[in-house]
């Protein structure tokens, strides 16, 4: 008996041809999808020497951890590993508490034209001015070269203050009334009352947040020239395009980053560089994500309904 | 609220009322600055289309020239050749991503089929992980295997005597199109399914009882009960993809783009980029992404009126 199937129900022929194809349909699709990150990870801890000849495929071989020590003394990336962490954490907690606090603003019908600046917000989902004006206004705002050109556009973000809003509007009221008459000002009920009412849904907006923040690449691309800016996504898409360059600065010695890499190891390939920095880049989401699963569907579950 | 007992109490809640009404709007000031900083002000920028700009001057040291921009990309026979590539690119890839489109409904369909539990949650669960990865990261991907040097294909493809030299997978302009679209979806399809498979943990479960009883076999059922169910939720994001045609992001083609296949990869959103960050063409880049966002909004604004047409319920 094929394993499956279920022990107690009848299948005919076609029933077992069905199954066979679906489940192997499914089951490459799942390996096409985390083979890759697999295939990365077992190639920087196998030995250079043979990483670099054969194709690894299945098992690590003469496990080691050198990539992963020596390319902390890579120039820039201890700086790009800094970047990234405090952009995604300070963004995300920015972005949590705006969506919150805007989100439970919204819900007060007596604030001063509320449904105008609802709108306001929301309707900043289907317009775009475009990226050049987009930039322009963001070199006249001085955000070139600025750690906060990372932070400030994104703590508004208008889907997340749907959500908020959205679900505060489904939890009940009386919380709220009961807190007001015993005297609590609207900022007390908010973080008393409201924020801990709404942490499942404020779990989901900070885990897309973070994400967002940790996977960004374009404004680093278009705003940062400042070497100590860039992020981890930006180096590793400067060491995949100078593969050429990265390897030949590898060999010979010479200035600026090729001191640094030069005192790596000389079983350092270009390949292994990139390879390892990459498990970098994902690593975090990896530990994250199956944690962290059930948070991500359930927003794009709520948004669904709501949109 | 506690009645009012007396006059003055009463007086005294309506003018805490008032109060509140303005106390509460400038709590939500600073976001709604922030918003305004960030969505509207770039608008203001469409004026650079309008001026001969050249970025180390100021806007008021450049000359007007008014529409010069905007009607160059239709007289201009340079500007007309490279925007109509570009165009087509767009509305190959676009319409490559749409006809894909029917594949995450089928992908939840199917898997809706499997009835062992921890085989469909784990398909569920790994297949969506590329979604959380950056372009940049599915680069890698792609740079790792397919690579002429160290690309891990081109390795066994010679350790198998099938070629003889690498192939450069990347830096070629053949099937671009294509490559493009197979990568976002290898990127997009889990995502995309969960949408359909919570509706599908909707759909009552009678249904399928009483089809059985019936005697409708499999396919019968997928066809007439799960697809159908389905179709709303197809129809919103058929239609989200119709509104954002001409939106395709710039990560993706940026991180792919490379001098052999640059013919085909460039989409509005990156040849924006190339023109205007690129050769420093910002009143050109401005005029064409300004143009684009109108289309855009034009194209929702349709979108939602034909879903009114036929579903008599808008989408935005």
């Amino acid at each position: 008996m094929l394993p499956i199937l279920k022990k107690k129900e009848h299948y005919n022929f076609g029933d077992i041809v069905f199954y066979i194809i679906t489940y192997l349909v499914f089951a490459a699709l799942t390996i096409a999808c985390i083979y890759p990150f697999y295939f990365l990870i077992i190639n920087t801890l196998t030995a250079n020497e043979i990483s670099s000849k054969t194709a690894v495929l299945l098992l690590p071989q003469k496990i080691h951890f050198d990539n992963y020590v020596k390319i902390l003394k890579l120039n820039g990336l201890t700086d790009a590993l800094f970047v990234s962490v405090a952009r995604t954490i300070i963004g995300a907690a920015l972005t949590v508490f705006a969506s919150a606090f805007l989100g439970y603003l919204f819900t007060k019908k007596e604030m001063w034209g509320r449904k105008f600046w609802y709108r306001f917000v929301i309707v900043t989902m289907y317009f775009n001015a475009g990226l050049i004006p987009w930039f322009i206004t963001m070199l006249n705002l001085g955000l070139r070269n600025n750690f906060f050109a990372y932070i400030l556009p994104a703590i508004v973000a208008p889907f997340n203050v749907i959500l908020v809003k959205t679900y505060i509007e489904n939890t009940p009221q009386a919380l709220q009334e009961a807190a007001q008459i015993d005297g609590a000002g609207y900022f007390t009920i908010f973080i008393k009352v409201v924020w801990p009412l709404c942490v499942p849904i404020l779990a989901t907006v900070a885990i897309f947040a973070a994400v967002g923040q940790w996977n960004s690449f374009t404004d680093t691309l278009l705003l940062m020239t400042d070497s100590h800016l860039y992020t981890l996504q930006f180096i590793l898409y400067r060491y995949l395009n100078q593969a050429s360059s990265l390897a030949s600065i590898m060999r010979n010695s010479g200035a600026g980053i090729g001191q640094s890499v030069s005192n790596l190891a000389g079983s350092q390939t270009a390949q292994s560089v990139r390879m390892t920095v990459s498990v970098v880049v994902i690593l975090p989401i990896l530990f994250v994500y199956p944690f962290f699963q059930r948070f991500f569907v359930g927003g794009i579950i709520i948004g669904a309904v709501k949109g | 609220m506690s009645s009012p007992s007396s006059s003055t109490t009463y007086v005294k809640l309506k003018k805490n009322k008032h109060r509140d009404r303005f106390k509460l709007f400038f709590m939500a000031l600073p976001f709604l600055i922030l918003c305004f900083t960030f969505s509207y002000l770039p608008l203001y920028g469409w004026i650079y289309s309008m001026f001969d700009y050249r970025p180390p001057f100021k806007l008021y040291q450049c000359d007007f020239v008014g529409l010069k921009w905007i009607t160059s990309i239709i007289t201009n026979p340079a500007y007309r050749n490279a925007i109509g590539d570009v165009l087509r690119n767009t509305f190959a890839i676009s319409g490559l991503n749409l006809l894909t489109s029917v594949l995450p409904l089928a992908f939840a369909v199917f898997l809706n089929e499997v009835k062992r539990g921890w085989f469909k949650r784990i398909v569920q669960v790994l297949t969506t992980l590329p979604n959380f990865i950056s372009w940049v990261l599915v680069y890698s991907v792609a740079y790792v295997f397919f690579s002429t040097g160290d690309g891990v294909v081109n390795k066994i493809l010679i350790d198998m005597h099938i070629i003889s030299s690498p192939i450069n997978f990347l830096a070629s302009d053949n099937h671009t199109w294509l490559s493009m679209t197979l990568w976002s979806l290898w990127k997009t399809l889990g995502w995309s399914a969960i949408m359909y498979l919570a509706a599908i943990a909707g759909i009552d479960q009678e249904l399928y009882e009483a089809a059985k009883v019936d005697g409708a076999g499999r396919f019968r059922t997928m066809w007439n009960i799960t697809v159908p169910s389905l179709l709303p939720t197809f129809f919103v994001l058929l239609m989200l993809s119709v509104a954002n045609f001409l939106n395709n992001g710039l990560d993706q083609y940026y991180v792919f783009q490379n001098a052999m296949n640059k013919a085909h990869i460039q989409v509005l959103d990156l040849y924006v980029y190339n023109i205007g960050v690129g050769s420093m063409n910002f009143p050109l880049a401005t005029a064409v992404s300004m143009l684009k966002s109108i289309v855009s909004i034009a194209l929702l604004f349709t979108v939602n009126g034909v879903s009114k047409l036929l579903r008599g319920e808008t989408i935005v």
